[in-house]
């Protein structure tokens, strides 16, 4: 700013200077924004491209009306893993959504801040940590205390699919969540109290409806992380395609059958896995859609 | 008002990116369309082939190809002036190449039959599958009609052939892995006969979830059993036939749950096909085959 006054005397060369950096950035701007657009139409262009062969050749509807999914011997049924997709990501989001915004309540309004920056720290950490260490964590712990209780002796299940990704989740959600609350202004708040109503009437029925956005967007971001996750529901869901028929019965998500069988599909059995792959693009497009939705409602 | 001027600004240029990336898109996508699909690269070579004649194109066999791939590097550090192209697409795939003359070395991982006679099959390797079970689990050998009982769901629980009182969890391998193949074709079933309790991709998984459940049955890679059993995995190799699960039985050609790996060639090898096949028989790559599990073959 002390510059800028200065040489206020040769202003014409100084604005000029401005508006070529302006144009600079602008165009830098321009760049990127057009680098992660096509980035994007590439990839879809690509799944498209690739699926192509399975779609015309097996048309779309056997994909949904096929009994079983064996590629080899022309069975390409994948009903039942778009069903366990479904099902395992909402199962996770009902686990972590109650916790994560319980979490976050305490960490707002109730815990000693000392303890509250502590368990941030830790949530931060937490939510760094890759997935394919929840996945070993569940493999050997998780699976097998599942196994005890299980009517099939075994532990590789949807239950325990919904468990690793709720516990890999659970971080990030919190964190949002806490974030959303931490964004409610301090007015209000403050207003709240002065009115007389106790801690728990301003955490939740003054600073959880204020953040209700926040929140929302934290939920999002956990459902969008659980249908995109593979390592971790590939080592610990039993990866057999059939209904979710039982919590303890092995499911296969889409994710996992794309990397389960990329490295070895040839031909049209490759290009099926693609349609895997353009099933996932469905299924967040209609995430993304209920979002715009529901935040259209609440607004 | 003047949010609602920026709100139209934004989606104009937003509808410009869109345009742009589409374009961009469509381009790109033109490029991957033409540099290769995956499967039409040996016609692509073979035009190559006729530019230099030092180029060796060898298809064929994705359970040969990791393995023959590294033989090939390391025979292009030892010969400069020759160049090893490898693509997969399947033993079928590499007999077609190798008859109308797209590739010079097919890779084809069983025998030939009838109607190859005008093709030469050279093995360079064997592959064996075993069958395993849990260390503590007192069964010491199954019949050939036990375990297709058992992988077929007709055999629910090891009492019915002298194990303890628990139900079998039955480990199996996902869609196009090549042990699934041979395991296939030994016991006469067909992929969709196979009543699966937990489904792995690779040999390792295979190994753990067998380790992990006392009451688990699995087949993997011979190679890849024998050394994690070496190593102290709780893990017990069934003999097959009576012939004990082991490497030097794999080589003999005793071991029953075999194939052959072979390079083949249209009519009898010469120039650099026929220095490299002798150099994929030889001592110095031993090592190579032994890393992939496999068993060279000694003549």
């Amino acid at each position: 700013m002390i510059w800028w006054k200065r040489s206020s005397s040769s202003l014409l060369s100084v604005r000029g200077c401005r508006r070529f950096v302006d144009r600079l950035l602008g165009g830098a701007g321009l760049l990127s924004a057009l680098l992660g657009a096509s980035l994007v139409i590439w990839m879809l262009g690509f799944v498209l491209v690739e699926s192509w062969p399975a779609l015309q050749q097996i048309g779309p509807l056997r994909f949904l009306t096929d009994t079983a999914w064996y590629p080899t011997l022309g069975r390409f049924g994948m009903w039942p893993m778009v069903v366990a997709t479904v099902v395992v990501t909402i199962g996770s989001v009902v686990v972590t959504t109650p916790v994560a915004l319980g979490s976050a309540v305490y960490l707002r309004f109730y815990a000693p801040p000392v303890l509250a920056g502590l368990y941030r720290r830790v949530l931060w950490v937490l939510a760094g940590v890759p997935s394919v260490v929840y996945g070993w964590w569940g493999i050997t712990a998780l699976v097998p205390m599942i196994g005890r209780f299980s009517p099939f002796g075994f532990g590789h299940s949807l239950l325990a699919g919904v468990l690793v990704l709720s516990i890999m989740t659970l971080p990030l959600a919190a964190l949002t969540v806490d974030t959303a609350l931490g964004a409610v202004p301090r007015d209000y708040l403050a207003a709240a109290a002065a009115l007389g109503l106790g801690r728990r009437a301003v955490a939740w029925q003054v600073a959880v409806p204020l953040a209700w956005r926040g929140v929302l967007a934290g939920v999002l971001l956990q459902t969008a992380r659980a249908i995109g996750e593979t390592m971790a529901v590939l080592m610990v869901c039993g990866n057999v395609v059939q209904l979710p028929v039982s919590l303890f019965a092995p499911v296969r998500l889409l994710t996992a059958n794309i990397a389960l069988e990329m490295g070895y599909a040839t031909q049209l059995h490759r290009s099926a896995l693609f349609v895997s792959g353009l099933w996932l693009l469905v299924l967040a497009a209609v995430l993304v859609w209920a979002a715009q939705r529901l935040e259209r409602e609440c607004t | 008002m003047a949010r609602c001027g920026v709100g139209m600004r934004s989606r104009s240029a937003a509808c410009r990116f869109w345009v742009v990336g589409l374009l961009a898109a469509v381009a790109l996508s033109g490029c991957v369309r033409g540099r290769d699909d995956g499967h039409g690269k040996a016609h692509a070579a073979s035009t190559h082939r006729d530019a230099s004649p030092s180029r060796l194109i060898i298809t064929g066999s994705s359970t040969l190809a990791p393995l023959v791939a590294e033989i090939a590097r390391r025979f292009e550090q030892l010969h400069p002036d020759v160049r090893i192209e490898v693509q997969t697409g399947g033993s079928s795939r590499g007999i077609r190449d190798v008859s109308t003359g797209a590739a010079d070395i097919a890779m084809v991982s069983r025998d030939l039959d009838e109607s190859e006679r005008d093709l030469t099959a050279i093995p360079i390797a064997r592959d064996g599958v075993c069958l395993l079970i849990h260390k503590n689990n007192p069964v010491t050998s199954l019949t050939d009609e036990q375990v297709i009982g058992i992988y077929t769901g007709k055999i629910r629980h090891w009492e019915e052939v002298g194990g303890l009182p628990q139900p079998i969890v039955v480990v199996s391998k996902a869609a196009g892995r090549a042990t699934l193949e041979v395991f296939c074709q030994y016991f006469r079933l067909r992929e969709d006969q196979i009543r699966a309790d937990i489904i792995i991709g690779d040999n390792q998984e295979g190994l753990k979830a067998v380790a992990n459940h006392t009451g688990a049955i699995g087949y993997v890679s011979l190679g890849a059993a024998e050394y994690e059993a070496q190593r102290g995995l709780p893990i017990k190799l069934l003999p097959s036939r009576g012939v004990p699960a082991t490497t030097d039985r794999l080589a003999d050609g005793s071991f029953p749950i075999s194939r052959t790996l072979n390079l083949v060639t249209r009519g009898e090898p010469s120039g650099w096909a026929s220095r490299f096949i002798s150099y994929c028989c030889s001592e110095h790559v031993h090592d190579l085959v032994e890393a992939f599990f496999f068993v060279p073959v000694v003549r």
